[in-house]
């Protein structure tokens, strides 16, 4: 089975920052078949809808996954209530996730704010050939930026306010890179200026999107996004893609934005 | 055990229990959790004479017990689907059932002969989509649109033609009966009502779109209704659907007069719900001795 849903116990759960909630759960054989930047959907009891929270790590040998989520509104809120020894509900592995190649080129990794979880993995094995460009809104919106050093990589921090590191925009440390392979995710301003850079560079670049979504899995064609699609003659044409079949990840020249 | 067994139309379903058309692909991503056979039926997405790209997002919002959909019926057109996916589909031991929406009488007339030249199971004539400015919607709120769809496409169909309601109109049991004579064999109700959601901090609709169908939960009580006056009007047996998530509302939808269920949006938050569904349906048969499913049908005993 390509994915599955699943009652997974959490075993861990920390506030990384106000409203920003960090779970670990038994995942059984899940962890195995996950892939960095796959994304789980979650079951939210008294809704209709399930969330999608992405992948932010995995142990295959513990058999875990970890979850970063922040409280964004009802769905969210009534998932960081959740505490050890409740199961989540998840649906899961879904979507394609980054394709990680070799992780000796150097990598450029792009976060911004809730944006930054699913690339804590692929970061991890890249290690200290990976810059990590993350932006938040304030230093108390910060989060896991020991465990991006802990794993050996460069990260470089950017906020609104200037509370932490560089005040402005993450893209504004582009100059000082030289990557092979670039991931990102966060808002679509920050995805659209980091596919600019990549074009503009001729470097590799992978972003992950986000959109409303209901199944998870491609079959109610609700999580649209627009894409170029190669056409019979040999030239491009606009479609509409689906986040949590094509995607999360999309090569950035296939978005339109 | 009970006997599930359905026939609308003089197809055989070997349980009351179809998947809802736009809510189940062409069944390829259920597949993962269990052999499409589980299912009576399959009602594959909305198909088109062409392709079609469907709606800018967003096209889903959630709802109180409920969610909004203007999906746009996008789809790869109807010689896509006779080429790639109905082949597959029957070999899967399920029935299936080919959704079609068209712009105008003559699109649907075509894709009617199109597909009677396979071996597709049934013909559901999507008169009700609201999110597409011509998705048939303005065909099906008329018993003079109903008539005139389902007579014309009649003439070149020579499968069994079921005929799927909307619910945005004034008095159901009149279009039901609109459509039984003029050449139905089958109503399918309730497609979604139309509604919308406003984000209060951009004060932007949340659908592209500005309005979607609302379905789930929240429209089960308004589908038992429908279904309930149509049953009284009409013949035909009523496949009904509408917000059913548990097998206590399948069973409420057949008493009030269904012969078969679709469920849909159920499937989002619990893709298991069919086989759920179906356990109860049968464990409610034993213990009211019914011998067979077909006996609930319309077994509501009204004041
Ligand atoms: C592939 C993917 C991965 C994601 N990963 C994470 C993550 O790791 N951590 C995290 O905190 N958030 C993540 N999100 C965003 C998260 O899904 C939303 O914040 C969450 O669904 C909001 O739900 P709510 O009920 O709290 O908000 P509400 O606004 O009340 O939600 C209403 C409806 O809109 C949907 N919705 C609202 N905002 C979004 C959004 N930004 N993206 C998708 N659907 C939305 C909800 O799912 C729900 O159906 C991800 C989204 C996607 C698509
Ligand atoms: C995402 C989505 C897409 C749908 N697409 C179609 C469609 O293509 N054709 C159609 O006749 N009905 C379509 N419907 C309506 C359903 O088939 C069904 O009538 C409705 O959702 C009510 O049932 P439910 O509450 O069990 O979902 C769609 C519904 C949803 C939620
Ligand atoms: S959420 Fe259903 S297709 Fe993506």
């Amino acid at each position: 089975m390509k994915y599955e849903v699943k009652q997974c116990r959490i075993l861990q759960k920390q506030e990384l920052a106000k409203g920003i909630f960090s779970f670990v759960v038994d995942a059984g054989a899940l962890a195995q078949k996950a892939k960095p930047g796959q994304f789980a959907n979650i079951l939210v009891p008294g809704k209709t809808l399930r969330r999608p929270i992405s992948i932010c790590d995995m142990d295959a040998q513990k058999q875990t996954l970890r979850f970063v989520l922040e409280i964004r509104g009802e769905g969210t809120q009534i998932l960081a209530g959740f505490e050890p020894g409740q199961d989540m509900d998840l649906l899961a592995p879904l979507g394609n996730g980054f394709d990680v190649g070799d992780c000796n080129r150097k990598a450029l990794f792009v976060g911004g704010g809730i944006g930054v979880p699913p690339l804590l993995h692929p970061a991890k094995l890249f290690g200290q050939h990976a810059t990590v460009a993350l932006g938040f809104r304030s230093q108390e919106a910060a989060i896991l930026i020991d465990d991006f050093q802990q794993a050996g990589c460069n990260v470089l921090i950017a906020t609104d306010d200037g509370s932490l590191g560089h005040h402005g925009l993450v893209t504004e440390y582009f100059g000082q890179v030289q990557p092979d392979v670039i991931f990102a995710c966060g808002p679509m301003p920050m995805l659209k200026a980091v596919s600019e850079f990549a074009e503009q560079k001729g470097i590799p670049c992978q972003v992950s999107l986000e959109e409303r979504m209901a199944c998870g899995i491609g079959a109610c064609l609700g999580c649209a996004c627009k894409v170029y699609r190669p056409t019979e003659d040999g030239g491009m044409s606009e479609t509409y893609g689906h986040v949590c079949k094509d995607g999360p990840v999309f090569d950035s020249r296939k978005v339109i934005f | 055990m009970a006997d599930l067994r359905v026939t609308i139309a003089g197809v055989e379903f070997d349980n009351p229990l179809i998947a809802a058309s736009g809510t189940f692909g062409f069944g390829r991503e259920y597949m993962e959790f269990y052999p499409l056979s589980t299912l009576g039926g399959i009602s594959c997405k909305g198909i088109t004479l062409k392709e079609r790209a469907g709606n800018p997002p967003p096209r889903i919002a959630e709802t109180p017990s409920g969610m909004l959909n203007a999906v746009g019926l996008q789809n790869p057109g109807v010689d896509h689907f006779i080429q790639e996916d109905l082949p597959w589909l029957k070999t899967q031991g399920t029935k299936v059932i080919a959704n079609i929406a068209g712009n105008t009488p003559e699109e649907y007339c075509e894709m009617a002969e199109k597909l009677s030249g396979t071996d597709v199971d049934m013909i559901e004539l999507n008169i009700s989509c609201p999110n597409v400015k011509q998705g048939g919607v303005q065909f099906g709120t008329t018993c003079a649109g109903v008539s005139d769809i389902t007579a014309q496409v009649r003439k070149h169909c020579t499968k069994p033609l079921m005929v799927k309601l909307s619910p945005n109109v004034a008095d159901i049991a009149e279009i039901a009966a609109a459509a039984e004579a003029s050449g139905a064999d089958a109503i399918s109700m309730i497609n979604t009502l139309t509604g919308m959601r406003i984000d209060i901090h951009t004060r932007r609709p949340i659908i592209r779109n500005n309005t979607g169908g609302l379905s789930g939960p929240a429209i089960l009580p308004v589908a038992v209704r429908m279904v309930w006056q149509a049953a009284n009007r009409v013949k035909i047996p009523i496949v009904g659907m509408g917000g059913v998530s548990r097998w206590e509302d399948a069973v409420e939808l057949m008493l009030a007069g269904a012969s078969a269920i679709q469920i849909g949006t159920a499937f989002f938050s619990n893709p298991y719900a069919p086989i759920e569904i179906l356990d109860g349906v049968a464990k409610y048969l034993e213990q009211n001795q019914f011998a067979s499913v077909t006996e609930l049908t319309g077994k509501v005993q009204a004041w």
